[in-house]
């Protein structure tokens, strides 16, 4: 059984100008150990999704319905309380801002204290003692020093770290990572992925990695879910969605990014466009969401939404056109 | 060779911060500190760094939203760092930027007909109202965008769109140079790639130089001639593409390009992942600013200042690079 | 988009489609206009239709069923309210519901008169400050230096250097009220100049006038109307304040404070003789203040932008 569930989510949103349906109808799984990464375009509804599963969407205005079985539980149906169990515990989150997300007043030592005491019962001294253990695992120098320091003494990069440092605290069988390394810089992004990596393999923890960089996607995850509009387009193996994209949306996606050392190989070409706009989420759509952009897109398209077909080993897609078997990369 | 677009020679640009209670300790953020490069007509050339490298200063400077510390930008062979306010008018049409924020980029008051007609009107560009006229929805043309978006203002927009109106707005002005501070970084990836098509159109079209301000590697390489590295408000390293790309000789650049991770699955990458982060440009470190998380530091770094030298045409600043081969 | 439809019986077999799945909000009716802004912003609706009445009352109150709010009548002193004396006679027999009723043309006259003048010259001050960097210093040591100073107590030192009239309890109250909004304006004004549009506008060769006036000004104007409201609204609790301790309008002019005053004495006895004007100053300045309110989240651009 998968650790992670996810069947037919809809979170929508109530607003003046009609009901936003940001997530709507999506469906993954997520194994033990496995590192998911949802990767899309803003307002796709990538981070709303990773919001529902921690039920940290705010209802009203939003509501979350369908069902996310953690373990075999349903978490839409715990009870606050328990819920509050599974936050930071069983399930944690890194979040993209590491200024923002840490307490200011707080001493570092004491935020990862905290959570351990919460959740595991342990003394401070106890607590303590684990927390160093926590930055030195992170990669932080001197964390007999650093745990007394305030968020704000330290560097983007090793804030980021502590964030790491307090979801792992618990041992948790999931992390969900939104944007970890997006407001840093790409040394400092260099850094996080690795420490990422090595953490994977010593940590076990199952992760979801939310992301807009393909690049760091190819770099960590295993398995890659693309969602467009709210709904998820394609579902493959990391090397499988690179080598062979059979969704439109994803093979714009890859087509319309630039690879390093491309003038090198003498193929700096003009990049692919995706032509127009992303939907309004507030007028319902009746045929496949990406019918408005799409090149292939015919009048059955606009009318009728393609479920997700197996197109070849663990790679499904949402698309009417998309063939099946292998096609040529 | 001909006289270049622009020259920028030994620019510098200090922040005062005032620390203690009544401001009277001064210190300076070198945010810019000794940078020099020169840019051809119709020739992109782009800055690259970090967050804190001083690229966006160098690029505020050449529009001149403020005055320098020391150094001179020549447009044209026409100093542009001293010019006499009214002089400086008409020297802005020359120039134009594009900003990174398409939301606050542009006035939420205005209509897109009337961010638009500012420049021309400004610059005295349109002979008529209906030259104006003219001119405006040529321009809407030119960003690909419907002329009946004219009347609307920017809210209405998608950031895409935003951007588009953006640089139609410094078309407006018939610049020859367009200062691009970030200005895809904000965008999707596929709304991204719309936007450096139309550059790179329009660059073709009208023959523009750019000056290209990003922190994204993979799309410099893709729309750049020439690329300068930034460290701590100096170039350390200026070349053309081929060879930034090709052969790095800058341990910064290098660390700088093996950091990108690239959207191959199972590529081999041997990254060069540097220690430490950038320090602070209150207090740079003396000798070679990036000695402090170089992997191939040496004493003469820690005390010395490498200046840019060249190896054809790329000009590289570091110590090691003047050591004789192997 | 064509309007052709496909026939749904040739379908492609074996074409998978998308599950339908329902919706789990009731749909939102979209209103627009000015009916639709006042239904997603109901403190404003409901400020702005009491701050109407007030001022309707203000303006009609001769033809209110009022009798002259300055005529003595010894005999009918302190009457409780009854159908002849709606709100009752105060201590000189006057007729408390028409006292009231006109007392509200000075209470909204102050009110609208502050907000106006100080929002104009605090306006000057702080685009001045916000431009000007050597004045800013000077003008805003200066600000601190009022603002230092209570503005009840301020009031009342420029009030007795002058003779009580209205036309001085708005001059008084006005100056104490400026520092507000030009710090408000400075701070606004300095936020603006950040803004990439306005260095876009410098680098599109617009003069300094020309950026003031089509880039800031109007930016300025939203925070601004909020925060005269605020200041309509303490204005009047001044002038009220003001009137009550006989600094204020003279007590020839019936005002909510001046009526208060008067009622002070035998309130414990005669409560309604204070308990009407108080009413009615609760409820204006609620009506004011809910209408701040409900603008400045109708305006806030960060609300705006959520979702």
């Amino acid at each position: 059984m998968a650790l992670l569930e996810v069947e037919n989510l809809q979170t929508h949103f109530r607003t003046p100008s009609g009901i936003n349906r940001a997530v709507d109808g999506v469906s993954f799984h997520v194994n033990e150990g496995e590192t998911l990464a949802v990767v899309g375009e803003s307002g796709c509804g990538k981070s709303v999704t990773s919001m529902s599963l921690m039920r940290l969407i705010p209802e009203p205005p939003g509501r979350i319905a369908g069902a996310i079985r953690f373990a075999g539980k349903d978490l839409l149906r715990m009870s606050d309380r328990e819920m509050r169990a599974i936050r930071g515990n069983d399930i944690s989150m890194i979040f993209q801002e590491p200024m923002t997300s840490l307490n200011p007043v707080l001493t570092v030592g004491r935020q990862i204290r905290e959570t351990l005491m919460i959740h595991q019962g342990l003394d401070k001294q106890a607590a303590e003692t684990h927390a160093i253990e926590m930055l030195t695992l992170v990669g932080i120098p001197e964390p007999k020093r650093r745990v007394r320091e305030y968020p704000h003494q330290l560097s983007g990069g090793m804030r980021q770290r502590v964030m790491i440092a307090i979801a792992l605290a618990c041992n948790p069988k999931l992390l969900i990572a939104d944007e970890p390394t997006t407001a840093l810089d790409v040394t400092i992004q260099a850094q996080i992925l690795k420490l990422m990596l090595d953490l994977k393999r010593r940590v076990g923890a199952a992760i979801i990695l939310i992301t807009h960089d393909l690049g760091v996607v190819a770099e960590i995850a295993e398995r890659v879910m693309v969602m467009y509009a709210g709904r998820k387009v394609e579902e493959a193996p990391v090397a499988e969605l690179f080598r062979s994209p059979r969704h439109p949306y994803t093979q714009g996606l890859l087509g319309a990014v630039p690879k390093l050392g491309s003038s090198l190989a003498g193929t700096t070409t003009r990049l692919a466009e995706i032509p127009g706009q992303v939907p309004d989420l507030r007028k319902p759509i009746a045929g496949c969401v990406f019918a408005g952009r799409c090149a292939l897109a015919t009048d059955l398209c606009r009318q009728y939404a393609p479920g997700l077909e197996e197109k070849g080993p663990g790679h499904i897609a949402a698309c009417h056109y998309a063939s099946k078997g292998a096609v040529a990369a | 060779m001909s006289v270049p677009l622009l020259q920028v020679n030994d620019l510098k640009k200090h922040f005062p911060v005032n620390k203690g209670l009544f401001g009277r300790q001064t210190e300076f953020v070198y945010a810019v500190d000794g940078v020099s490069f020169e840019i051809a007509r119709g020739e992109t050339l782009s800055l690259v760094g970090e967050s804190g490298c001083g690229k966006s200063t160098v690029g505020r400077a050449i529009l001149r939203l403020f005055d320098v510390t020391s150094g001179q930008v020549v447009l044209d062979g026409q100093r542009i760092d001293d010019a006499h306010p009214s002089t400086m008018r008409q020297l802005r049409q020359r120039i134009q930027v594009v900003f990174q924020d398409p939301f606050s980029s542009l006035n939420p008051r205005m209509r897109v007909r009337d961010i638009l007609a500012e420049p021309i009107r400004n610059f005295g560009l349109a002979k008529s109202a209906t030259d104006l006229e003219t001119r405006v929805t040529a321009l809407m043309d030119t960003v690909r965008l419907p002329r009946e978006a004219l009347n609307r203002r920017p809210h209405e927009f998608s950031g895409g769109q935003r951007q588009r109106i953006g640089i139609a707005r410094a078309l407006a002005a018939e610049p020859e140079l367009i200062v691009c501070d970030e200005a895809v970084s904000a965008l999707d990836v596929s709304v991204k790639a719309q936007i450096v098509n139309l550059l790179q159109d329009l660059q073709r079209e009208f023959g523009l130089a750019l000056l290209f301000i990003s922190h994204d590697l993979a799309i410099v390489e893709h729309m750049t001639h020439r690329v300068a590295v930034m460290y701590l408000g100096k170039i350390v390293e200026i070349a053309p593409r081929r060879e930034i790309f090709a052969a790095p000789r800058h341990p910064y650049t290098k660390a700088l390009l093996s950091a990108v991770p690239l959207p191959e699955p199972g590529a081999k990458r041997n990254p060069i992942i540097l220690g430490g982060d950038v320090p602070s440009p209150i207090n740079p470190p003396k000798g070679c600013r990036f000695h402090t998380r170089c992997p191939f530091v040496f004493d003469r770094c820690r005390t010395e200042e490498p200046h840019l030298r060249s190896e054809g045409e790329q000009w590289v600043a570091c110590h090691l690079d003047a050591l004789p081969a192997g | 988009m064509t309007d052709t439809t496909v026939n749904p019986q040739v379908l492609p077999a074996g074409l998978v489609l998308a599950p339908q799945l329902p919706d789990i909000l009731r749909p939102v009716t979209i209103r627009r206009g000015f009916i639709g802004f006042l239904r997603s912003h109901p403190t404003v609706a409901i400020g702005g239709v009491l701050l109407l009445m007030l001022v309707l009352i203000a303006v009609f109150a001769p033809y209110l069923w009022t009798v002259d709010p300055t005529a003595l009548a010894p005999a009918k002193r302190t009457r409780a309210p009854s159908a002849v004396f709606w709100f009752g006679t105060d201590a000189l027999g006057r007729d408390i519901y028409s006292r009231v009723l006109f007392g509200a043309r000075v209470s909204l006259t102050v009110g609208l008169s502050v907000a106006i003048f100080a929002s104009a010259a605090g306006l000057a001050i702080g685009m001045v400050s916000g431009f000007v960097r050597w004045a800013d210093g000077i003008l805003m040591r200066f600000m601190d230096g009022l603002m230092s100073i209570p503005p009840i107590l301020l009031a009342i030192a420029l009030m007795a250097l002058t003779r009580g009239s209205v036309g001085n309890v708005i001059l008084a109250i006005t100056v104490a009220e400026i520092p507000r909004v030009s710090r408000l304006v400075r701070s606004v004004v300095l936020s603006l100049r950040e803004q990439p549009y306005v260095d876009a506008a410098v680098a599109c060769g617009t003069r300094a006038p020309m950026i003031i006036v089509r880039h800031i000004l109007p930016n300025t104007v939203a925070p601004m109307l909020v925060q005269a409201t605020y200041i309509c609204a303490s204005a009047m609790i001044t002038e009220a304040i003001l009137s009550f301790i006989g600094a204020g309008t003279p007590p020839t002019i019936p005002s909510w404070g001046n009526i208060m005053a008067e009622g002070r004495a035998l309130w414990q006895v005669k409560p309604y003789i204070v308990f009407f004007p108080a009413a009615f100053l609760s409820i204006t300045v609620l009506a004011v203040n809910l209408l701040g309110d409900g603008l400045r989240d109708a305006l806030d651009p960060r609300m705006a932008k959520r979702l």
